[in-house]
């Protein structure tokens, strides 16, 4: 695309299109015929009868135009970076998160906190995870850097809250376990990129 | 160790175009690091012998391709470190290491502090040509301590090359791995080293060496500082934190009296209690090697102190009419002058048995050699080549001085001699021109008797010394055998630097006077130079600082000590005092060095400034206002605090506070030694002051790690003879202890920690560190 198109600022010579209004009144009698018609015209009625006709509609034959918010709510775009949340694998239920502290190294807010341990089974265990709320500025390093996808953006946008610790521990944020299967996929900052499979070299395996 | 003050001899060699100078015989490697140019290299240690393991410290040297580990520099050498050649051996050989490791990078404690990630990428590794089938390697606890995850180990046998040369525990070795072979047909398709390093590879794996699963070592963990991936972690430790949470504060650790320098690394206890913890200690491990005291007793902080203005109060009256100070050793060099000049102000007598002991040894040591300090520090110790250690247990006392006298014998093909009256198991098996003497307590002088017929030029020896030069007759007394004289001259060939370390034993001797006499001839007339290891951590400036009292009665204030009034650091005192993780200042190592430590906790008490402020108008703001005030005329120097540094350069160079200067004074001459008395040895039930192996005081015993118990220690043999509690009389009072056995030990005699304040240990063994008692059962 060349430039040159941006580069004409005479917004005159450009591709609009002009409006097919009525020419104003020039004499005065046509000024007063004007005033005239717009007065005994029945324009109210045609607006209430617009009123009525859509509350006709919302109450008797179900078309409702307006969202009843807050039981219900627009769907948001999956890149929305609202409150974290915390997946599980679909395989075993078992939380993502591996506990390696990317998230908490990268967070510029210094909101992330969490502790971790040695477990029965070897493993590394989150035995603690807290993000402060009052801090974070939903800048999405967190999933973005997660090598688990692990800690995504959900879509609950609404941060207001009696405290704000009331939803920032783990198992507030993590996929209770009898919703499983409708945990949804992230498709925001850090997802996998659609070509990812292009990009990998194969590692040759001896079995 | 490189001593780059000797310029004479120093060799030139021109590496990557860059002239460096170096010393004869030293390794390419070594000359590279010490002049900043890098090759890379994984297995290889600087203080212990090449391993050549990874064969990535490749290089040309004169157009011909040697590891730069294990080859020596040549004048006018050429090297280059890189070539089309050399770069992809290396890439071959990190692809290698890249077969078969786990992906856990995630989760592994090594947290990006991983040799083999940092390699990998440094070689730009981005595809993998190579793959064997896996075989199963499971993780095992080795120790109280040691964690080991096969699966993440690569074999570069540096915890094995550690624990040899440089701990002398051999408590881990290479097994077999039982993996498949390699495919023959890589031999002519795969880079040559990086085929000879698979090879190994494959083949093997690190186990502990005594055939069990479980190692027999002192568990310093020395293996884990050295480990370049996460496969050997502390047990503690493991996936508790990421190393780039942590905050590194350079410390001296505090526990013996190496002061070795170490790391307190913190963070946050949780994310309910935001106060600092110290989550591990680390160590420049190229340069210094921790015990197990200071790697794992690091929690021994004064947590819950708080400014208790009562307690204070309290605290300032105590020491308006304290007529008695009794203090330890664990104490830094600014609070030893602020109780001597509170001491000067108001009289008061200054008490710490250990650290008087060795002031009074070391104010004889300056009589008759004109010196305030020994000749040599543990560092020209190391770098000796014939090494006699007397009167210490060289295993307990302290950790580096053993490590040096190992280390002679693996890197400087070195031989030693070894005088203790308690046997040891391990010392012997440091080297096989290592000669154990199981001496009667009280033959120490007989031992430097048979030392001066050994190594002294006779014809300058007093009369007194002359006569009773029997060599015959002093190798029998002291136990050894006919075959003496032969193993000797063998041990000899080709010696040329020769050091002693003395011990406790002889600072607590009854004969200490002519003993130093009889180490003063021996250093005079002989090659031999003397060092000593100061008994506790900070005696040495104890020593200096103070003018200590032998005997003193009256209201005493116990400063970690017992007394009438307790200011503690160990949180059970009537005044609350930081610990050592909680203050600066300075320490007195037994490399006659003055250290600085940090502050890693933080703390919310009084100090012992705060009183002796309230005390005197002493015009300091903080206890390190102190630092320049210490006695120039005892050798310390007049500096700030803020100028020491603490860290080692490249080369090896020890970088930390300043050295001592060694006072010269006028020399008395030795007219007569004392004849010796073999009667005065000790017969029957006889107890050692020792403490087992990572306690030495209050402070390792509050760490959570650290669980050797305050018991009766004894050989198993002795310990079959014994019931499992015993009491012990001594001449003047009781102790009721539990009987352990010390695997290491032999002999009859039993040691008896002293590393409790508050069981008087000191009072009932007096003036010796051996006393004969009366074992019973309970």
């Amino acid at each position: 695309m060349s430039l040159e198109k941006f580069k004409n600022r005479n917004v005159g010579t450009q591709n609009y299109k002009k409006l097919d209004l009525t020419h104003p009144p020039k004499s005065a009698w046509c000024k007063f015929k004007q005033v005239v018609s717009r007065t005994f015209k029945p324009e109210l009625c045609i607006g209430l009868w617009v009123t009525l006709r859509e509350m006709i509609n919302a109450l008797f034959r179900k078309k409702m135009h307006t969202t009843q918010y807050p039981f219900e709510k627009l769907p948001i775009s999956p890149r929305y970076r609202a409150i974290h949340e915390m997946l599980r694998l679909l395989e075993s239920g078992h939380y993502r998160c591996i506990g390696c502290g990317l998230c908490e190294k990268i967070c510029i807010s210094n909101c992330i906190a969490m502790e971790t341990r040695y477990d029965e089974n070897q493993r590394k265990e989150v035995s603690e995870y807290t993000i402060n709320f009052g801090r974070c500025i939903f800048c999405g390093y967190c999933a973005e850097v997660c090598p688990e996808l692990a800690i995504v953006h959900g879509g609950r946008y609404e941060t207001a809250s009696e405290q704000r610790a009331s939803f920032s521990l783990f198992e507030d944020m993590l996929t209770p376990i009898d919703k499983l299967k409708l945990q949804q996929e992230y498709q925001g900052f850090g997802a996998v990129s659609p070509n990812a499979d292009d990009n990998i070299k194969k590692t040759p395996l001896a079995y | 160790m490189s001593n780059r003050e000797a310029v004479e001899n120093m060799i030139s060699v021109t590496i990557d175009g860059k002239e460096c100078k170096a010393k004869e015989g030293e390794y390419i490697l070594n000359v590279a690091r010490a002049n900043d140019i890098f090759i890379p290299a994984l297995c290889y240690l600087t203080r212990c012998s090449p391993t050549l393991a990874c064969r990535i410290c490749l290089v040309e040297a004169d157009g011909k391709q040697v590891y730069s580990c294990n080859a020596k520099v040549k004048d006018g050498m050429e090297v280059v470190t890189t070539t089309p050649n050399i770069l992809k051996e290396r890439r071959a050989i990190m692809e290698v290491y890249d077969v078969n490791h786990p992906l856990q990078c995630g989760v592994c404690d090594q947290s990006g502090e991983c040799e083999l990630q940092n390699y990998t990428l440094e070689l730009k590794v981005d595809e993998q040509s190579y793959s064997i089938p896996d075989t199963k390697r499971e993780t095992k606890n080795w120790s109280s301590v040691l964690h080991y995850d096969a699966g993440l180990c690569i074999v570069c046998e540096r915890c094995v090359t550690v624990c040899k040369d440089m701990i002398g525990d051999s408590a881990i070795k290479t097994t077999k791995r039982g993996g498949p072979a390699l495919d023959k047909s890589l031999k002519g398709s795969m880079p040559k080293d990086a085929y000879a390093m698979w090879n190994k590879l494959q083949k093997s794996i690190i186990a502990p060496s005594n055939g069990t699963d479980y190692t027999n070592c002192s568990d310093c963990g020395e293996c884990i500082a050295v480990c370049p991936v996460g496969a050997l972690v502390s047990r503690d430790f493991q996936y508790t934190t990421n190393a780039w949470d942590l905050k590194k504060i350079p410390a001296t650790c505090a526990h013996c009296s190496s002061g070795c320098q170490i790391y307190y690394e913190t963070k946050p206890t949780s994310i309910s209690d935001r106060r600092e913890k110290i989550y591990r200690v680390t160590n420049e491990w190229n340069f210094v090697s921790l015990c197990g005291a200071g790697r794992f007793g690091y929690d021994f902080e004064n947590r819950d102190a708080t400014k208790d203005r009562e307690a204070f109060k309290r605290a300032v009256e105590a020491f308006k009419k304290a007529e008695v100070i009794n203090f330890t050793s664990v104490i830094t060099n600014e609070e030893a002058l602020m109780l001597q000049t509170l001491k000067e102000k108001f009289g008061v007598k200054l008490i710490n048995r250990e650290a008087r002991a060795f002031q009074i040894f070391l104010d004889f040591y300056k009589q008759y050699s004109g010196k305030s300090l020994y000749s040599l520090d543990f560092k020209e110790v190391m770098s000796s080549d014939f090494v006699i250690s007397l009167g210490t247990s060289l295993r307990n006392d302290n950790p580096n001085a053993r490590y040096a006298f190992n280390n002679v014998q693996k890197m400087n093909k070195g031989a030693g001699l070894y005088f203790h009256p308690v046997g040891d198991k391990l010392v012997p098996t440091f080297g096989r021109n290592v000669l154990t003497f199981t001496h009667k307590v009280g033959h120490e002088e007989a031992v430097l008797l048979l030392l001066i017929e050994l190594f002294s030029d006779k014809k300058d020896l007093p009369d007194s010394v002359k006569e009773q030069l029997d060599r015959d007759k002093l190798v029998k007394l002291l136990g050894g055998d006919s075959k003496f004289e032969a193993t000797f001259t063998k041990m000899m060939k080709k010696k040329e630097k020769f050091a002693l370390i003395v011990g406790e034993d002889l600072y607590f001797h009854p004969k200490a006077k002519n003993i130093v006499k009889l180490i003063t001839i021996l250093e005079k007339t002989s090659p031999v130079k003397v060092a000593m290891i100061p008994p506790k951590t900070n005696s040495l400036g104890v020593a200096l600082i103070c003018e200590l009292d032998d005997e003193a009665k009256g209201y005493t204030i116990g400063y970690n000590a017992p007394g009438d009034f307790r200011v503690s650091a160990l949180g059970d005192g009537d005044l609350d005092a930081p610990a050592m993780n909680q203050q600066e200042g300075t320490l007195t190592n037994m490399h006659k060095r003055v250290t600085p430590t940090n502050v890693a906790l933080e703390y919310n008490g009084y100090t012992l400034h705060d009183i002796v402020k309230e005390l005197i108008d002493t015009q300091t703001t903080y206890t390190i206002d102190w630092t320049p005030k210490l006695p120039v005329e005892k050798g310390f120097k007049s500096v700030d605090f803020d100028s020491l540094p603490n860290g080692y350069r490249n080369d090896g160079t020890e970088h930390r506070g300043y050295l001592l200067t060694t006072i010269e004074s006028e020399v008395q001459e030795i007219e007569e030694v004392d004849r010796f008395d073999e009667s005065i040895a000790l017969d029957g039930d006889i107890v050692y002051r020792c403490n087992p192996q990572r306690q030495f005081n209050d402070f390792t015993d509050k760490a959570h790690q650290i669980f050797e118990e305050f018991a009766l220690y004894a050989s198993p043999k002795r310990a079959e003879t014994l019931s499992k509690r015993v009491v012990v009389e001594f001449d003047n009072g009781n102790l009721e202890l539990d009987v352990k056995v010390d695997e290491r030990m032999e002999g009859d005699i039993v040691a008896v920690p002293d590393f409790k304040s508050d069981r008087n240990i000191y009072e009932l063994f007096g003036a010796s560190r051996y006393q004969k008692v009366i074992i019973r059962e309970v």
